[in-house]
């Protein structure tokens, strides 16, 4: 105690505060490229949103038009509530590739002979590209070559146009979706079921306990953290759901395929795009759907860490 | 500095030498970014642009090649910041941006010049905006209907010139369990040409470039009447089925297998189904029918182009690129079969002595007195574009919700057009 406090008259201010001071230095470049590639972004794309900008000439200010324009979209059923509906099917459906990866996980925790092989066949979907999971599925649903109507033909069924029917192919292209998203949940639960505590498998089995209700009371709560984890990644993922949408329908038939994250590049970036404004308005859109998500995965982390 | 003094002095010497006349040697960088990047015709233009350089021996030219779809986002940004000399885009109202932001050089002073002003007529409408030039053109080439002839043959069906004679040839054909036309709209374009060519053969011409400026009602009853003649064919299964989901590409092997008997296409379609095996006797081309005879034929006939961008560093060696492009004698060369397989724009040119580039150079310069059209996704401006072309793949997939897309057109147009 009395070294440190010697010590502390003699060194400089820097050799004295550097407990309080090292974490910050260490955070300086990440929070600078957060900020500026992150955070000022943000509130650029509010403003940005206010105005009529086709990227080229001068901005003119508008106010809330574009945010009114996105109303009537909405109100006539047009471009906007169509993204909206598909967001909404992607976020529910999308949460499918949870239990699935859990099952699959529990499927594969076993030890027997070749079993990483397996493993690593069910988590090649989540390393190949995006963009090969879109072709794969783009040719497996093509209605006169594809092998999905091959299949369906065996059993009687018409040839049905998934990615060309507006009524399909919003799920067709979760379905390919799913594909990736489900190896991931289930190298999550993976790693989730090595550290589940085999002293409480134990007592459970003593108290007769197997089945389903082994599964229910006494793994999955021990599995919270790597749900927790999953769920968020599902999440964000649904939300941002846009390189299957731009491989496989471009938004169509007829734009009936659209998510925020693609009408968003659409009106902004693509070929017949370029309004900046509106484009940011959707962005905006999209950014408050996702804060309250992200809020509620802020809050529960929180209450987790303080419960500690 | 050296080398540019030593060069001066050559570019001098050869001057003295040659007795050349007032235009002096051109000197310093010229950069060419070209969205050519198929190979054939990045090989085209790479070899005219050795050709060009060898001319100008001073002159250091420096050629970046954009694929083509990115292209299309990236000029946006090369134009205002990091600019080249000489850029390639595309005429009408695709240019028209670009121009209003004052990024493109007025060139009307190349147009003046008798030797363009002559022999480049054609096309001046086409990169005219608002009294002036904004460029040259080096390309461009016919659509029309391309149609299997030994299926016409088979069903004793000859070249329709009307309307009439187009639903009875179509009529035979789905009788004999084939699709009249094949087509993929899954990139939306596609429709937008059979758009085009209706709409030009029952309303005309000038109507047409009217909806495409905006000036006309989506729901005027000559654009329904467009929409009638257009489900007419599609009631009777004149397309293939599940057309949205291909590309123009992917819609190539029907015809290719018999499947469907004719495609509304550019000339840039003739190069793959040669690929596919299809020979010369088994294709050939005709002229879209006239379906109202009292308006003027008119075509669809995209122009390629080359400008020079407002903030470009060596304007004069540009425009002398310029020149150079639209010599009758490149015009010759970059569009023969060997290379862009195209028509030349330049009136004093050789046309090859390909089939259907002579039949669509014929049909262009002697058959089309309505005018000539650029396309859709040209004429109109992109946002238009984007959402008409939306509403013609729609209308094709179901005719029954016209009224409804017409409405939503009409509510785009109101919106586009009014600032």
């Amino acid at each position: 105690m009395t070294v440190a406090a010697d010590a502390s008259e003699q060194e400089s201010w820097f050799h004295r505060n550097q407990q309080r001071i090292a974490p910050w230095l260490f955070l300086t470049p990440g929070m600078l490229f957060f900020l500026v590639y992150v955070i000022i972004p943000v509130f650029q794309s509010f403003n940005l949103s206010l105005y009529e900008w086709d990227g080229l000439g001068a901005a003119e200010y508008v106010g809330f038009r574009n945010y009114e324009d996105l109303y009537w979209e909405w109100v006539d059923r047009d471009a906007f509530y169509i993204s909206m509906k598909n967001n909404l099917i992607w976020l529910i459906l999308y949460l499918a590739a949870i239990p699935a990866g859990l099952f699959i996980a529990l499927f594969l925790n076993q030890t027997v002979w070749g079993i990483r092989l397996y493993k690593s066949l069910f988590f090649f979907p989540f390393v190949i590209s995006q963009v090969v999971v879109g072709l794969v599925f783009t040719w497996f649903y093509d209605p006169t070559f594809g092998l999905l109507n091959e299949f369906l033909g065996f059993f009687g069924l018409g040839p049905v146009n998934v990615l060309g029917d507006e009524r399909f192919v919003t799920y067709g292209i979760i379905f390919a979706g799913l594909w990736p998203q489900t190896a991931y949940c289930m190298i999550l639960y993976l790693t989730g079921l090595n550290a589940v505590d085999p002293e409480q498998i134990e007592a459970g089995r003593l108290d007769g306990a197997k089945g389903w209700k082994m599964l229910w009371h006494i793994i999955i709560p021990q599995l919270r953290p790597a749900t927790f984890i999953a769920f968020v990644v599902t999440i964000i993922g649904a939300l941002r759901s846009f390189d299957l949408i731009s491989i496989m329908t471009q938004g169509g038939p007829f734009g009936s395929s659209r998510v925020l994250a693609y009408y968003m590049f659409e009106v902004a970036l693509s070929e017949y795009g370029f309004r900046m404004g509106y484009g940011a308005a959707i962005a905006v859109i999209l950014f408050l759907i996702m804060l309250c998500f992200i809020a509620y995965f802020l809050w529960s982390m929180y209450r987790e860490e303080k419960g500690r | 500095m050296y080398s540019t003094f030593k060069r001066t002095t050559a570019a001098l010497a050869l001057g003295v030498a040659m007795a050349a006349p007032a235009a002096a040697e051109l000197t310093g960088d010229l950069r060419i970014f070209l969205d050519t990047s198929n190979p054939a015709p990045r090989a085209t233009m790479e070899a005219m642009i050795e050709r060009f350089g060898a001319q100008h021996p001073g002159l250091e030219i420096e050629t970046t090649v954009i694929d083509r779809e990115a292209y299309k986002t990236q000029i946006r940004n090369f134009l205002t910041a990091d600019t080249p000399d000489v850029a390639t885009w595309y005429a009408a109202n695709r240019m028209k941006p670009y121009v209003e932001a004052g990024l493109f050089e007025d060139v009307s002073d190349l147009w003046a010049e008798p030797e363009i002003a002559d022999n480049l007529a054609s096309t001046k409408g086409a990169l005219t905006i608002d009294g002036k030039q904004w460029g040259v053109p080096y390309t461009y080439y016919q659509w029309g209907v391309y149609y299997r002839k030994d299926i016409f043959d088979e069903l004793g069906l000859s070249e329709p010139t009307t309307w009439e004679e187009e639903l009875s040839n179509c009529q035979k054909i789905v009788d004999s369990g084939r699709a009249c036309y094949t087509i993929g709209t899954k990139f939306l374009w596609t429709a937008g040409g059979w758009f085009d060519y209706l709409n030009m053969r029952t309303n005309g011409f000038d109507f047409h470039q009217q909806l495409a400026n905006g000036e006309v009602s989506w729901e005027d009853d000559r654009v329904k009447q467009t929409f009638a003649n257009w489900k007419q064919l599609i009631d009777m299964g004149a397309f293939i089925d599940n057309h949205q989901t291909y590309s123009w590409q992917e819609a190539l092997p029907f015809m290719v297998n018999g499947e469907a008997a004719a495609y509304l296409m550019g000339n840039f379609a003739v190069a793959p189904l040669r690929d596919a095996g299809l020979t010369d006797d088994q294709l050939d081309f005709y002229q879209f029918v006239a379906i109202n005879p009292d308006v003027e034929l008119a075509e669809d006939a995209p122009t390629d182009t080359f400008h020079i961008p407002a903030n470009a560093s060596n304007k004069e060696a540009a425009r002398e690129f310029l020149r150079f492009v639209v010599s009758a004698d490149e015009q010759t060369e970059i569009n023969n079969g060997a290379n862009l397989g195209q028509l030349p724009v330049n009136a004093q040119s050789a046309v090859d002595d390909d089939k259907f580039l002579q039949q669509g150079f014929e049909m262009l310069s002697s058959n089309s007195p309505g005018g000539v059209a650029q396309f859709w996704d040209r004429d109109a401006p992109a946002e238009m574009a984007k959402v008409s072309m939306e509403g013609f793949q729609e209308f094709m997939v179901k005719p029954d919700n016209l009224d409804r897309i017409l409405a939503k057109l009409e509510r785009a147009r109101e919106r586009i057009y009014d600032n």
